[in-house]
């Protein structure tokens, strides 16, 4: 068995690109829903508006690297008001089949056939990612401790990642000790009583609604760095509800958890599945196959949430007191 | 002297309603709200239908009415929290129909609800200074720079705690709203609705489910909002509580006000009778009436003894 294998990947895992593309999308999604209470089931979304306003901006259209920025990040606001508007005064669950519905609606518009001059169709659209990289200040080689590293494209796109990460930990922790956040953890409390004491509960919803979709779209533009491409079907469902996993995994409402959570997702995903191959391989187990590893891991990883749920329902930060208030 | 005051401050309320008509929507000297038609259906059913009422400032008025009558129906068309499908109303002159119900609220009429809303997973003074208005903080850029709002959030503290001092909670400062009892969240509701500044105060059934040591104190702060100048408008079943502390009474059933009056009368008023009786028994059994009753079911009892006797 390749141990080194499994540790390396393990610990690039730790702090590797998926976190801080899941990252950022769960600290959107804590905003949403661990602060606010908004059912925001289209994260996923607000990640493809953001990569493709990227990659269309700079590709088809031809212009700078930063008005592509501006383009995803003006597409994730313009989403944010589009979404909620006719859902926001509504039920909570109402977002929620909106949501899910525009997130899904969104992909196909960007897989369709009509479309593919300009989105790509089910290829995506690739080549945006030179102007990141042109202004990659560390020279070539290998950054990192012995076996542990990364090559100076990977370091530079995790330098900026990480720094993304630690502003917006800041902002949210800066938010949510103001009276702006007391307001909207009063309006996930129950937003009639936000509202019979004078404050706008639409106002403040829609601006959370903004800003974790802006947030998450950060986590759309790291994807598509990395990657050097956006494919519609990596935004699915699925992007989405891994962030959730993550923000339940850290502890809802707290302001490290999503980064912490996103870190343990990736190790426990990385570690079981490279470790579950490896053991394949050496003839360790020999009830499944190399093939069946794939389906074996998330059938796992998913055990272990729901022993999480069973025995640490507050996730790794959470207040437990906090738990124990719902069942009153 | 507060007790000088005390007794001026009533003195003037009652003063206010002497020699007023106990007819349902008499004009008060000076009214602080006045609603006209104001009508809310569910479906066929008319949960509310009011001609026309007034309020009288510095007063407390209480309305009352058999369960169903619309009175948390009222409450919420007047407060924003539901749309009726006609009529009108103003706060201060101002017309309020069609405001939203923040907006409501920050005119300075205040309600709180039948079923306490208290914010579970917000400590109590988080809940208390949520009430408080205008807050620099609840901008979103404000927000990022604590130094722009630290200073202003320190005065709402202040007036938080005193106030909390006032409805015996600052022992629960830290605690979570939602670990409060219910009699406690009652006392959270009100002190928060306080943090607002209003001029008016609607309070729905604000005694319910508080046992009668916390009713005595809940009481002294009702009366006491009076003695700051604040109207209060209550939802109250227990009659002993609206004899207690209120001014005038204000009577509804099937959604319109059907009485008025002084609180001490008003429970003999016929209407009032026949609305949390049923108007069948209008007025009290004669004495012929009741022996004539007796006969009746005497002679249906041993007609049905007779029956079974006969089938055996
Ligand atoms: N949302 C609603 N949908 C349908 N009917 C409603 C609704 N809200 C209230 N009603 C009906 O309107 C009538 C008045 O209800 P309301 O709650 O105002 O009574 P109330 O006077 O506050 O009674 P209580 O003293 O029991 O609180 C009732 O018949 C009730 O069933
Ligand atoms: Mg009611």
């Amino acid at each position: 068995m390749d141990w080194l294998t499994i540790l390396t990947t393990t610990v690039h895992a730790a702090i590797g690109w998926e976190v801080v593309v899941y990252g950022l999308a769960a600290i959107g999604v804590n905003i949403h829903f661990g602060y606010t209470g908004l059912l925001n089931f289209g994260q996923a979304a607000f990640m493809a508006v953001a990569g493709y306003g990227l990659a269309v901006t700079i590709v088809v259209i031809g212009l700078p690297f930063w008005v592509g920025i501006l383009v995803g990040l003006a597409g994730a606001v313009l989403l944010a008001l589009l979404l909620g508007v006719p859902t926001l005064r509504l039920r909570a669950d109402y977002l929620a089949i909106v949501t899910i519905a525009a997130a899904e609606i969104i992909r196909l518009i960007f897989r369709s056939v009509a479309f593919k001059e300009t989105f790509g169709g089910s290829d995506g659209r690739r080549g945006f990612n030179n102007d990141f990289y042109e202004i990659n200040p560390f020279p070539p080689g290998h950054y990192g401790i012995g076996p542990f590293g990364f090559n100076e494209r990977t370091f530079w796109l995790l330098v900026v990642g990480w720094v993304t990460l630690a502003v917006c930990c800041a902002v949210v922790y800066l938010l949510m000790k103001s009276p702006w956040g007391r307001v909207l953890k009063a309006i996930r409390e129950d937003e009639e009583a936000v509202r019979s004491l004078g404050k706008n509960v639409f106002s403040y919803k829609m601006q959370s609604l903004i800003l974790g979709g802006v947030i998450g779209a950060l986590g759309g533009f790291f994807y598509g760095l990395y990657n050097g491409s956006v494919q519609p079907d990596v935004f699915g469902t699925e992007m989405t509800f891994f962030a959730y996993t993550i923000v339940i995994l850290g502890g809802a409402a707290r302001v490290l958890g999503p980064v912490v959570g996103a870190m343990v997702f990736w190790v426990l995903f990385v570690f079981i599945g490279n470790f579950l191959s490896e053991a394949v391989r050496a003839g360790y187990i020999t009830v499944i196959t190399e093939t069946q590893v794939g389906p074996i891991r998330y059938a796992l990883v998913g055990l272990g949430f729901i022993l999480l749920l069973v025995f640490r329902p507050q996730g790794i930060f959470g207040d437990k007191r906090e738990i124990a208030l719902d069942a009153r | 002297m507060p007790d000088n005051q005390t007794t001026t401050r009533k003195a003037a309320a009652l003063a206010a309603f002497q020699g007023l008509e106990h007819e349902p929507g008499v004009a008060k000297p000076d009214a602080i709200l006045t609603a006209d038609n104001v009508v809310r259906r569910f479906g066929g059913l008319t949960a509310v239908d009011v001609g026309h009422v007034e309020i009288q400032r510095g007063s407390i008025t209480a309305l009352i009415g058999p369960n169903g009558a619309g009175k948390t129906t009222f409450f919420n068309q007047l407060t924003g929290f539901d749309t009726a499908d006609a009529g009108s109303w103003s706060f201060n002159g101002k017309a309020m129909n069609g405001v939203p119900a923040h907006k409501v609220a920050r005119s300075g009429m205040v309600r709180t609800f039948q079923l306490t809303k208290a914010l579970s997973k917000l400590t109590v003074m988080e809940n208390m200074r949520l009430g408080a208005q205008g807050q620099k903080g609840e901008n979103f850029f404000r927000a990022l720079i604590p130094g722009s709002w630290r200073g202003q959030e320190d005065e709402i503290t202040k007036r938080a705690e005193e106030l909390l001092v006032r409805f015996k909670l600052d022992a629960k400062s830290e605690d979570f709203a939602g670990s409060l009892s219910g009699g406690q969240r009652k006392l959270l509701e009100m002190a928060r609705a306080l943090m607002v500044n209003p001029e008016l105060v609607m309070l729905d059934e604000p005694m319910a489910g508080v046992n009668p040591a916390l009713t005595q104190s809940l009481l002294g702060h009702v009366k006491d909002l009076r003695e700051q100048g604040m109207t209060v408008l209550f939802v109250e079943h227990d009659m002993d509580m609206v004899r207690d502390i209120s001014d005038w009474v204000i009577v509804m059933a099937q959604g319109a006000i059907i009485a008025e009056g002084p609180p001490d009368s008003i429970m003999s008023d016929h209407r009032v009778i026949d609305a949390y009786l049923g108007a069948h028994h209008d007025a009290p059994l004669s004495e012929e009436e009741l022996q004539q009753q007796l006969h009746e079911a005497e002679a249906a009892l041993e007609a049905e003894a007779a029956e079974e006797e006969a089938a055996k």
